[in-house]
């Protein structure tokens, strides 16, 4: 009985989806209630987590911020939702939140039968092994047979299963429901490898008994492309958080920082001045909907793409995590933005 | 001639002995207790030296070799880690504790408004201790306040948005204050609804009895767990975009129900306890329905059913972490969130934290059992 009325709620329930990703114009939403909605993680080091006052800090949380500071010229005018893995998709897909900036991998299910839409990548993630030293393990291929700690419910399982299936690997999954549980048996030794995305593993890290008995495997499993994820249906909307993200690696490029960006605005390179917003009879903002000092106010707000990295997760950040796939284009990494011209 | 000079009788009176030395002392204790046969020796040893072997190293580890003060993980952390700590180091970390103390209060409630919280809780202490010990005068008056004034000043003063006291949407709520609040709203509800349902499961009224026991079955038969995520997660999907009915609110109403539910079957089971005497002696006297309830049936049926309301009562409080999977951040769920805060991560900020949260809601679970028991004494008339 409970479970055929389940049936009918669900059932209601996506017949609602199609009727709300019909209607329009987050923007002016947005606009008229003062605020950014932004879903974000329930906890993740460097990319929601609470900063000492118990406020959101974090590269996903900057992200919101710089939605935020492109349409009001303030960082703060955000609202959080912190959803967990199995809410997230219900939250944006009712409006409850206005964009999901929550380490989400951008899947084409996701993409289509989610009815979300997905396109700039903030973070270039995969799925990586953590291996005792003692092992004498030097690649994932020789891992047969060994014991292996992982976090269930995570496509981290699935894809587990499939890379040793089609190595012809046995292994022993060593499941756990949450986070610290698997990383307590990691550390005591219940298995002999970790595996989980590889921004997992640099926070795993720092909290293992001696970090230098153990080492990463070059083998990266997955694409993880991690990025913001907005409702179909609404291109300027769409547009807005595309370009914010643009903005701040195209100000890395550019070498305009949080510190130097007003000075920048006199700079006489053409882009440059074009990409402030300086040039004469600019519409840079105003055809997405913003001014045309929307950029600056990103950057002023969090920062280029670098500062952001550096500051939650990269060199600056206890994690230290390696710039890696996420440097700029010109820097042996693939982060890249279109011309803003 | 003196019959007493019996040579059987004895002529002085006998020199007091010694009392036995064994009726009191230490030793006395000792011997009755722990070695007293051969057996109790050996499992009084082996006791022993099971809590030499257990409590010096927890000792040690939770209080000499704890990291008490510091500013980031670095004092929680050994020196390969990347703290400051000599390697083999392990001790609780106190120091996490500390730095988000506040935060485990009060979650992320605005710092310069979190005066009206604390307010909040110091007068929920001034009315709920007078109303706790049974000499003290004014019950009524202390109810009133209780019940009545500390619920419209807790919404008043919670959320604000009245007298110039700015908004504070129940997002930013957290820590030990929404735990209280949703157990004090929780038990303050159950109790006379779970009472009301549990009269009306035992109606002879049909209408009345069917919808009491439906109601009772299904939110018994539900999870709470199901109930707070169709709650969060499928009700949005339902209203139309923009309406939004509060989390909080939401978390609140299972809560109550949910509780009430398991009320009316413990206090049911103290209605079946009452003797049909009492109900035949009640109504030979010619007292209402009401008036039976209230003055013979119910106070007996409680009295007897005082182990299972705060069965109930603690159950109730510790299901109240639940919420976090609606992403609202009980003391639990705030605790977890900031073992995500890699200014502290660590191999030690986690279980350190647990042991913390554990700790507060043991001290409340063990306080609302010690009191339940203290009742029972006070209201035992002896029938037993």
């Amino acid at each position: 009985m409970a479970r055929r009325i389940l049936t009918a709620l669900v059932g209601a329930a996506v017949m609602g989806i199609g009727a709300h990703a019909a209607s329009a114009a987050t923007l002016d939403d947005v606009k008229a209630k003062g605020f950014v909605q932004c879903g974000v993680n329930t906890g993740l080091a460097g990319f929601a987590a609470p900063d000492a006052s118990g406020n959101w800090s974090g590269f996903d949380v900057d992200y919101c911020k710089a939605i935020a500071a492109a349409i009001f010229a303030d960082g703060t005018k955000v609202k959080y939702t912190p959803t967990s893995a199995k809410e997230r998709f219900p939250a944006l897909q009712s409006g409850e939140v206005d964009v999901l900036a929550r380490n989400t991998t951008w899947t084409i299910n996701r993409d289509t039968a989610l009815g979300f839409n997905f396109r700039p990548v903030n973070y270039y993630d995969g799925q990586g092994f953590m291996v005792r030293k003692g092992l004498n393990v030097k690649s994932a291929l020789e891992l047969s047979g060994a014991a292996v700690c992982v976090q269930t419910g995570t496509t981290t399982e699935l894809n587990l299963a499939d890379y040793f299936k089609s190595n012809n690997l046995q292994y022993n999954p060593v499941v756990f429901e949450k986070l610290e549980e698997v990383n307590a048996a990691y550390d005591a030794g219940r298995c002999d490898v970790y595996t989980t995305d590889q921004s997992g593993l640099y926070s795993l890290r720092l909290t293992l008994s001696k970090p230098d008995d153990h080492m990463i495997l070059p083998e990266i499993i997955s694409k993880e492309p991690l990025g913001p994820a907005v409702r179909q249906g609404d291109d300027q909307w769409y547009d807005i958080v595309t370009w914010v993200h643009y903005s701040l690696i195209q100000a890395e490029e550019f070498g305009v920082t949080q510190a130097n960006v007003e000075e920048m605005k006199k700079s006489t390179n053409p882009d440059v001045q074009r990409f402030l917003g300086v040039e004469a009879d600019s519409k840079i903002g105003t055809d997405l909907g913003l001014t045309n000092e929307w950029a600056v106010n990103v950057i002023k707000a969090v920062g280029n793409y670098g500062e952001v990295f550096d500051r939650n997760i990269g060199a600056g950040s206890p994690l230290k995590i390696e710039r890696g796939l996420n440097a700029l284009w010109n820097k042996g990494g693939i982060q890249y933005a279109p011309p803003v011209r | 001639m003196n019959t007493h000079q019996a040579t059987f009788v004895r002529a002085s009176m006998i020199e007091a002995s010694p009392a036995p030395i064994q009726t009191g002392g230490l030793a006395y204790w000792l011997r009755k207790n722990l070695f007293a046969t051969p057996k109790d020796t050996a499992l009084t040893i082996i006791s022993l030296l099971v809590l030499a072997w257990l409590v010096p190293p927890a000792i040690q580890w939770l209080f000499i070799d704890a990291a008490w003060t510091g500013g980031g993980r670095g004092v929680c952390a050994t020196v390969a880690q990347g703290g400051s700590q000599p390697d083999g180091w392990s001790g609780a970390c106190w120091a996490f504790v500390n730095a988000k103390f506040d935060q485990f209060l009060f979650g992320r409630y605005p710092i310069e408004e979190r005066w009206r919280p604390a307010l909040i809780g110091i007068l929920f202490i001034l009315f709920l201790t007078p109303m706790l010990i049974p000499k003290v005068p004014y019950k009524n008056i202390n109810a009133i306040l209780l019940l009545v004034v500390l619920p419209i000043l807790s919404l008043i003063l919670l959320p604000g948005g009245w007298f110039g006291l700015p908004f504070v949407e129940t997002p930013l709520w957290g820590g030990l204050m929404v735990t209280l609040v949703l157990s004090f709203v929780g038990i303050a509800v159950s109790l006379p609804l779970g009472i009301l349902l549990a009269l009306g499961r035992k109606s002879t009224m049909p209408v009345i009895k069917m919808l009491c026991t439906f109601f009772i079955e299904v939110v018994r038969g539900i999870p709470l767990i199901t109930v707070l995520f169709m709650a969060s997660v499928m009700l949005p999907l339902f209203l139309p975009q923009g309406v939004t009915f509060d989390k909080f609110l939401r978390a609140l109403i299972g809560v109550s129900f949910f509780a009430s539910a398991y009320m009316a079957e413990v206090v049911r089971g103290g209605l079946q306890a009452i003797g049909k005497g009492q109900y035949e002696g009640a109504d030979s006297l010619g007292l209402s329905y009401w008036q039976k309830m209230n003055l013979i049936v119910l106070p007996q049926a409680l009295k007897l059913v005082i182990p299972g309301i705060v069965n109930t009562f603690i159950g109730l409080f510790k299901d109240t972490s639940l919420v976090s999977i609606i992403g609202m951040f009980d003391l639990l769920g705030i605790v977890r969130l900031n073992f995500s805060d890699s200014n502290w991560a660590s191999a030690v900020t986690p279980i350190s934290g647990l042991i913390f949260a554990g700790f507060i809601f043991w001290l409340f679970c063990f306080g609302m059992s010690r009191y339940s028991g203290f009742m029972e004494r006070v209201l035992d008339t002896s029938h037993k």
